[in-house]
């Protein structure tokens, strides 16, 4: 990958010169359309599937399979990956057209009008330009791999086509959210996204808790999409439009630092915070994984939670003008990095471990593109996407031996629980191998990618802190220790779930352990492609520091920057308002020293605490899930149960709003509302009852009632 | 002349609406019926003195839907009283809410 991504740039760029920057789209509405496609022919077989199965339910059995499996279970398999794989080879040409053109102004490419009323339109319309190019690389690309894995992770689940229509539906509205050519298609693809992943993560929807899962997370993405919907009101009311590109232009008649550009970044973080489960509203992603391992590797991992980076990046104009905002983008993703990383320290469940590192890495990115470093927030978006979702479809490997060797003995034993792991090694050596090449990436460790996209981010939150006008200089000092200690902390807990899973004794058990076998290799391939990226790409962007120190600029890191110039186009505006504004970056970090000499400690860092953690966690027995009777105290149990947040949001959140609901339901419609209308009918039924008493059936009464009444009447009359 | 008519037919109507208020005998009720009838009889007759015939036609009116309601009412009384075997207006209150 790496090698022909090199020779596509030296190639073609110097063949591409000539022709002056004239870039062709290579039907790029089919890219969309494919996962579409996909979904539609899925959506068919899964309809098809559930009707074979209801009957096979009803003649009082079930759908098995035997050994010839029917054809709703075999097309799947086919048309899930295949489309995505078409689609990445459209995606292809398309890169490799643009890498040869020099693109300066993004190529719109116009389908039909969607939405017009009055002043508002919406054009159904493509954008292509570098940063969407960037995204649809890693959605198709690392998206095919998973879809590869599914195959082999999902073969005997008895709702297969089902699984793969959702996945192509999710990919297709991921697509249009990267694509679209403004905010509104963004939305529809945002949301989109959103209900994909909840159909996916309630996949498994007869069981309680993983249905309750899904619903949280599309709650709790509510939230901020009302964030996100405000931002782009206010972005229509005051540019008239909502494409990016006549937004972008006109932005730059806003006052820098206003109170309208501040209140737009903000409410679109806010949905970014949603999307991208920041804090406040991270809870989300940790249940998430109740859904398919492959789930939490596409939707969980590479794609969707980034999808709130990408807005930032994609609107860094707005960013770059509200300081305000990018301090507070910053701040929150510092924050959420080292608060997650903490979490992750104490978690037992394989999956929730890489949960809650995916939020400590989300974090960064927000803290890269919080600090106007747009492409170093792109760029660990990118390496975040391969080794990430290479851990997760490492731990999904993991589970899916645990899960089989635990039902050969119809044990009941959690198959996720790394307590009940270890060993493993021996048994799965390929996972183990890229497995370790992920953890490497994430923890920082040179040569691997998360080391050069990491360090970048954390180097430019020390350059923009010392930068000659920047605001809060004191804070963004605060930021760059929260981030290298998180940075610290990632390390020690991926090496620690490395240890517990596949180093020491094995405690699956006995005669479980016997049927721990390694993955198929249509399980494995897709492995072994993101350790290879995993390793080799962060070399794309290589700091010119570190290359000009180390490598003597021999040619041996020929990309240096690359991915930086590519987005130079997009982010230039940017960074002009920066550079206005702001001054000069500062070329040393707040305690002294320069790039290169803080990416040797902390690689160095990194490295002692990986060995560290190899030695202590290792170091101490650990027993099985069945065995282990220890009681938690102190910090360890306050992390354990990841400091009370959703027990505190419970009480704070959750609990005043169903007492809220069930006391507008109770009194106010139940009591009020509907006593006012009950009161009404009793009042006449009353009255009625009343009167009816006159009517005794006794002639006396009648007669005596009549005689009273003509002598009222006359009585009247008279006087 | 015409002033003691008047205070004549005025206590027979008084009696008469007297008996069909106490009275719980269907026929003596229907009897001061009659009598509370006739009272409006007399006033109509002596008034007829004083402004003319009209008075005295209608008293033929009177009488004469009187007795259509007589024998109605009687044959009333009598088909309760074969079901009954009273005809003490007290026992009939099935007709109420």
């Amino acid at each position: 990958m790496y090698a022909f991504l090199t020779a596509l740039a030296q190639g073609g760029g110097d063949a591409a010169a000539s022709e002056a920057g004239h870039f062709e789209p290579f039907l790029p509405g089919l890219v969309v359309l494919l996962p579409l496609l996909g979904f539609v022919i899925n959506g068919i077989l899964a309809l098809k599937h559930g009707r074979d199965s209801a009957a096979a339910v009803r003649a009082g059995g079930e759908l098995t399979f035997g050994d010839r499996k029917p054809a709703t279970h075999t097309l799947p398999t086919w048309v899930g990956p295949g489309v995505m794989g078409l689609a990445f080879l459209i995606t292809l040409v398309n890169f490799t057209r643009m890498l040869g053109a020099h693109l300066e102004e993004p190529v719109v490419v116009h389908y039909w009008t969607w939405i017009a009323t009055g002043t508002f339109t919406v054009d159904a319309a493509l954008q292509l330009d570098q940063l969407s190019m960037i995204m649809m690389m890693v959605v198709t690309g690392v998206g095919f791999l998973i879809h590869v894995f599914s195959v082999g992770y999902m073969k005997e689940d008895p709702g297969y086509p089902r699984y793969f229509a959702y996945l192509n539906l999710f990919v297709f509205f991921m697509l249009v959210l990267v694509m679209g050519s403004s905010y509104a298609l963004m939305f529809v693809g945002w949301e989109g996204v959103g209900l994909c992943s909840y159909l996916l993560i309630g996949y498994w929807f007869s069981d309680r808790e993983k249905s309750d899962a899904g619903k949280k997370a599309f709650i709790v993405n509510r939230i901020g999409d009302a964030g996100f919907l405000i931002a782009m009101f206010m972005v229509f009311a005051n540019f008239g439009s909502l494409d990016y590109v006549p937004v972008f232009h006109d932005a730059e008649g806003l006052a820098y630092a206003g109170g309208l550009v501040t209140a737009i970044t903000l409410f679109f973080f806010v949905g970014a915070i949603g999307k991208s489960a920041q804090i406040p509203l991270f809870v989300w992603l940790p249940d998430a994984m109740a859904g398919p391992t492959p789930v939490s590797a596409l939707i969980h991992a590479a794609t969707m939670v980034t999808a709130g980076v990408y807005l930032v990046a994609r609107s860094s104009v707005l960013f770059a003008l509200a300081p305000l905002t990018s301090a507070v983008v910053a701040g929150i993703g510092a924050l959420t990095a080292l608060f997650a990383a903490t979490i992750a320290l104490k978690q037992n469940d394989i999956k929730k471990v890489l949960a809650y590192s995916t939020v400590s890495q989300l974090g960064y990115m927000f803290l890269g593109v919080g600090v106007g470093a747009y492409a170093a927030g792109v760029f660990h978006l990118m390496t975040h996407a391969f080794f990430k979702a290479l851990l997760f479809m490492g731990s999904g490997a993991v589970i899916h031996a645990m899960h089989e060797a635990y039902h050969s003995t119809h044990s009941h034993e959690d198959a996720q629980d790394m307590r009940n792991m270890g060993g493993l090694r021996a048994h799965m050596p390929i996972t183990w191998a890229t497995m370790w090449i992920a953890t490497l990436a994430i923890a920082g460790i040179w040569p691997f990618a998360g080391f050069f996209s990491k360090d970048e981010i954390i180097w430019q939150t020390a350059a923009f802190g010392g930068a000659a006008g920047a605001p809060y200089t004191a804070l963004y000092t605060v930021y760059w220790v929260m981030a290298l200690a998180a940075a610290m902390l990632t390390a020690f807990y991926m090496t620690r779930m490395m240890v517990l899973t596949f180093h020491g004794a094995n405690r699956t058990g006995a005669e479980e352990s016997r049927h721990l076998h390694e993955a198929p290799v249509v399980m494995w391939l897709p492995l072994a492609v993101l350790a290879v990226l995993s390793v080799f790409g962060g070399w794309i962007n290589v700091p010119e520091a570190i290359r000009a120190s180390f490598l003597g600029g021999a040619g041996a890191l020929p990309m240096t920057e690359w991915l930086h110039h590519w987005l130079e186009p997009l982010t230039a505006q940017a960074h002009h308002i920066q550079e206005e504004h702001l001054g000069e970056l500062a070329h040393a970090a707040p305690f002294g020293g320069g790039e290169v000499m803080w990416a040797v400690i902390s690689t160095v860092a990194a490295a002692i605490v990986v060995a560290v953690a190899i030695r202590f966690v290792g170091g101490r027995k650990v027993v099985a899930v069945a065995e282990d009777t220890t009681e938690l105290t102190g910090l360890s149990k306050v992390l354990y149960n990841k400091y009370y947040i959703d027990e505190f949001y419970d009480r704070v959140v959750v609990r005043p709003i169903v007492q809220g609901s069930r006391f507008c339901w109770k009194v106010i419609d139940s009591l009020i509302i509907d006593g006012v209308v009950n009161a009404v009918g009793w009042i006449a039924k009353a009255f009625g009852w009343g009167i009816s008493m006159f009517q005794t059936g006794s002639v006396n009464t009648y007669a005596f009632i009549l005689t009273v009444g003509v002598l009222v009447i006359l009585g009247a009359s008279l006087f | 002349m015409i002033t003691e008519s008047l205070v004549l037919s005025a206590i027979l109507f008084v009696i008469g609406t007297f008996g069909v208020l106490v009275r719980r005998n269907a026929i003596i009720m229907f009897l001061c019926i009659e009598l509370q009838l006739n009272a409006v009889n007399l006033s109509l007759v002596a008034f007829s003195r004083m402004w003319g015939i009209e008075g005295q036609l209608f008293v033929f009116f009177v009488m004469t839907v009187a007795a259509a309601e007589a024998a109605v009412g009687l044959a009333i009384i009598i088909s309760i009283f074969r079901h009954y075997e009273t005809v003490n207006v007290d026992s009939f209150n099935l007709l109420k809410w």
